[in-house]
């Protein structure tokens, strides 16, 4: 079965869901943070979109004041995808409801960008740095992280 | 029921096998025995053998030059230092006089340094792709370990020329195909006057 | 008088530096007797921030990055990222590029499925042997690869818009000798372990991992067929010229270890299918459309448009994608890994509680991890 295009995907799911905000930027679905855990919830257990999968989920900055969580959701019963979604949170304080609930491939995926964007998932299980050592300083996959200088001269 | 045992058995006939294969009697008895085999050793005993490699094995790059060490190719453009995945290439010049003008001893500008620094080197052969003048290459010399680990591995222009020769004696198929395409250069550039001879201009490069 | 048994808990730590590891690897194992309790893997020792130094590379450049990721299958990497910057930028494939780089894929398929097996027999307790004889056969296709791309690892080889030079001359008949002679090793190797009692015994219902789990897990890969989930990009997506070929996918019932092993066998006998096929029907031409070469030669003046794309393909661990983001300059602004074995390693603990300390190293070798992509 073939996923209707993204604009149909839209409406569907704003039937199905009465007052959740919704729009469409290019080929993403753009969700409010607090939307997140039941447009989710729904894309995965409505027998039309079946998103049983999550095949990637990251972060893309953008200073000064936005951050982007992006998730490419796919099926692997119907075989289609990948459906993209998108939250923007603040930059200042990027907290979103944790999708390993739902799906637990996004475990370690959340606590990767937990450690390298320094994005907050509540309901995690288990939110800890995971490629970084504890006690690391900074996220450094921040577009205003600054890597250590290392053709600097060492202290004599 | 199976007998117990009989996969492992089977896997030891396969073990036996390759054990007779490593003899040349061995070879000659499964032979006898009408059996397909291998040639058994695989085994290069290195340093006293070396491996064969094949033309196109790349490790580290050279710079080429023309019959003499002042002729070389490198119009000091910068594009592979500035495309250098790892950034281990670094360059000077190109060469200038006193007013600040490119100096072109052989109708073109050449580089005052040029190094490349084999402990970040990666082999890559972006270098080779992103030049211009065909003024780099890849070599296929590995044994390059040395006992200082930061001034001796550190490549100096000096260090890093070859000549044209070098370069078709190890890679005579790429040389060939290098050869043509600069003989065709030189013959478009030739007829085109008033510059007869000189090289074509150098594309610009980034910002020095 | 009758004491009770009081067991108490043991925490022991499995590498980071130990050879059944697969790298720098850490699984902090709690333990009942001998039995696991709970499992903690601990990643990251092998960082180098991959993603960081793509967003400061062109996108060529991006590309001798990619072979270090998982470093047994170089050609998949290259190939993941080529069709993520074909699909953000519409770069088009010439038809013999489109061939070499699945005749290139599928040889990566075998490199890897081999080296696997025979590291996880290798974990068992089978020294040497079956290892030995996997690295002979891989040997012949990385020789290959030298021949085609000048390095037997580190190919940097395929480009957007196909591959950085055509392959030499005789290659596709050296080739097609690799090709044809390797069912028979497949015959022998299959002679020496599939019905061996000892790997039976080992490997029957160890490390079971069950459907639902795999698959919202986002398992993917052998692994994830191991399990009985027919899910294969190759066919789901049917990316580069893949719907040409028909083949099957393999699929296990169990989902335990040695499932996971037959799986991957299967998998190499349809790779080879494959392979035999390409290499029939290769037509000639050019091995990279002009634009492909026109980037090659000039990485910088490389822009994309704005936007975003991801491009995923089926790599011998599972599905690696690529999610880059464009602001139209030549240097992405955001460029991500989907790494298979990183998120493969989801499911290592659920896999592993209840089992025995000596089934968890061969558990995480049947994931089939390699740090450098776990890391990145």
């Amino acid at each position: 079965m073939m996923l209707p295009p993204i604009e149909e995907l839209k409406t569907a799911l704003e039937q199905l869901l009465p007052g959740v905000s919704l729009s469409v930027d290019g080929h993403a679905l753009v969700v409010t943070p607090k939307d997140l855990e039941p447009v989710c919830q729904c894309l995965k257990e409505t027998e039309r979109f079946g998103l049983d999968y999550l095949a990637n989920l990251t972060a893309v900055d953008y200073p000064p004041d936005r951050m982007d969580v992006v998730y490419h959701l796919c099926s692997m019963a119907q075989k289609h995808g990948p459906v993209t979604v998108r939250v923007s949170l603040p930059r200042a304080n990027p907290v979103i409801a944790s999708v390993t609930p739902i799906w637990r491939g996004a475990e370690f995926q959340e606590r990767e960008v937990y450690d390298l964007y320094g994005v907050r998932f509540e309901g995690h299980p288990d939110l800890r740095r995971i490629l970084m050592w504890e006690g690391f300083v900074g996220h450094p996959m921040r577009k205003d992280y600054v890597p250590e200088d290392q053709n600097a001269p060492e202290a004599a | 029921m199976a007998l117990v045992g009989r996969g492992v058995l089977a896997g030891l006939g396969v073990t036996l096998t390759t054990f007779f294969e490593t003899y040349p009697w061995g070879r000659a008895v499964l032979r006898l025995m009408g059996r397909q085999h291998t040639n058994g050793v695989v085994t290069i005993e290195y340093p006293d053998v070396k491996q064969q490699h094949a033309e196109r094995f790349r490790y580290f790059p050279f710079l080429v030059y023309d019959k003499e060490p002042d002729n070389l190719r490198c119009v000091a453009c910068k594009i592979c230092e500035v495309e250098c995945p790892p950034q281990c290439i670094h360059i000077v010049g190109p060469a200038k006089d006193e007013q600040g003008r490119p100096l072109k001893p052989k109708g073109r500008p050449y580089p005052v340094e040029f190094d490349i620094d084999v402990s970040i080197c990666m082999s890559c052969r972006i270098c080779v792709d992103v030049c211009p003048f065909d003024a780099i290459e890849m070599d296929n010399n590995y044994e390059l370990s040395d006992t200082d680990r930061f001034g001796h591995l550190v490549y100096n222009k000096e260090q890093l020329l070859r000549p044209n020769e070098y370069f078709q004696q190890i890679k005579p198929t790429e040389a060939s195909v290098v050869d043509q395409r600069l003989a065709a250069k030189h013959a478009k550039a030739a007829a085109v006057p008033p510059a007869a001879g000189a090289p074509p201009p150098a594309p610009p490069g980034p910002a020095a | 008088m009758t004491t009770a048994a009081v067991s108490e808990l043991l925490e022991v730590n499995l590498g980071p530096q130990h050879p059944s590891t697969h790298g720098v690897f850490r699984m902090q194992a709690t333990l009942d007797g001998e039995t696991i309790v709970a499992l903690k893997p601990v990643v990251g020792y092998l960082h180098r921030n991959h993603e960081q130094i793509g967003e400061h590379a062109t996108y060529i450049a991006s590309f001798p990055f990619t072979d270090r990721l998982d470093y047994f299958c170089a050609m998949s990497n290259n190939l993941g990222l080529a069709i993520a910057i074909e699909k953000l930028a519409g770069i088009p494939v010439s038809e013999r590029g489109d061939y070499l780089r699945v005749i290139m894929a599928e040889l990566t398929r075998l490199v890897n499925h081999v080296a696997v097996t025979g590291f996880v027999l290798n974990d068992m307790g089978a020294f040497g042997t079956p290892l030995l004889y996997a690295f002979r056969e891989r040997e012949r296709i990385l020789d290959l690869f030298e021949a085609c791309s000048g390095s037997r690892m580190m190919c940097n080889y395929i480009r957007p818009g196909g591959v950085r030079e055509d392959v030499p001359e005789g290659w596709l008949n050296r080739a097609r000798g690799v090709v044809t002679n390797f069912p028979r090793f497949l015959d022998e190797f299959e002679l020496l372990l599939t019905d061996n009692e000892i790997i039976q015994q080992r490997t029957r219902h160890v490390g079971v991992l069950p459907k639902e789990l795999a698959v919202s897990a986002s398992v993917t890969g052998p692994l994830l067929r191991a399990s009985g989930v027919n899910y294969d990009i190759r066919k789901v997506d049917g990316y580069s010229i893949y719907p040409k070929f028909p083949f099957k996918v393999p699929l296990g019932a169990v989902g335990d270890v040695y499932d996971r092993y037959y799986v991957r066998i299967l998998e190499m006998r349809q790779s080879v299918k494959i392979l035999e096929q390409a290499l029939k029907e290769i037509p000639g031409g050019p091995a990279i459309s002009p634009k492909g070469l026109a980037l090659v030669k000039a990485p910088r003046t490389f822009r994309p448009p704005k936007g975003d794309a991801y491009g995923r393909v089926e790599a011998p661990k599972g599905e690696l994608g690529f999610y880059l983001v464009s602001d139209g300059s030549p240097i992405p602004y955001r460029y991500h890994v989907r790494a298979p074995s990183f998120i493969n390693l989801t499911v290592l603990e659920d896999m592993c509680r209840g089992q025995k300390v000596a089934d968890a190293i061969i558990i995480l070798g049947s994931i089939d991890i390699v740090m450098g992509e776990v890391d990145r």
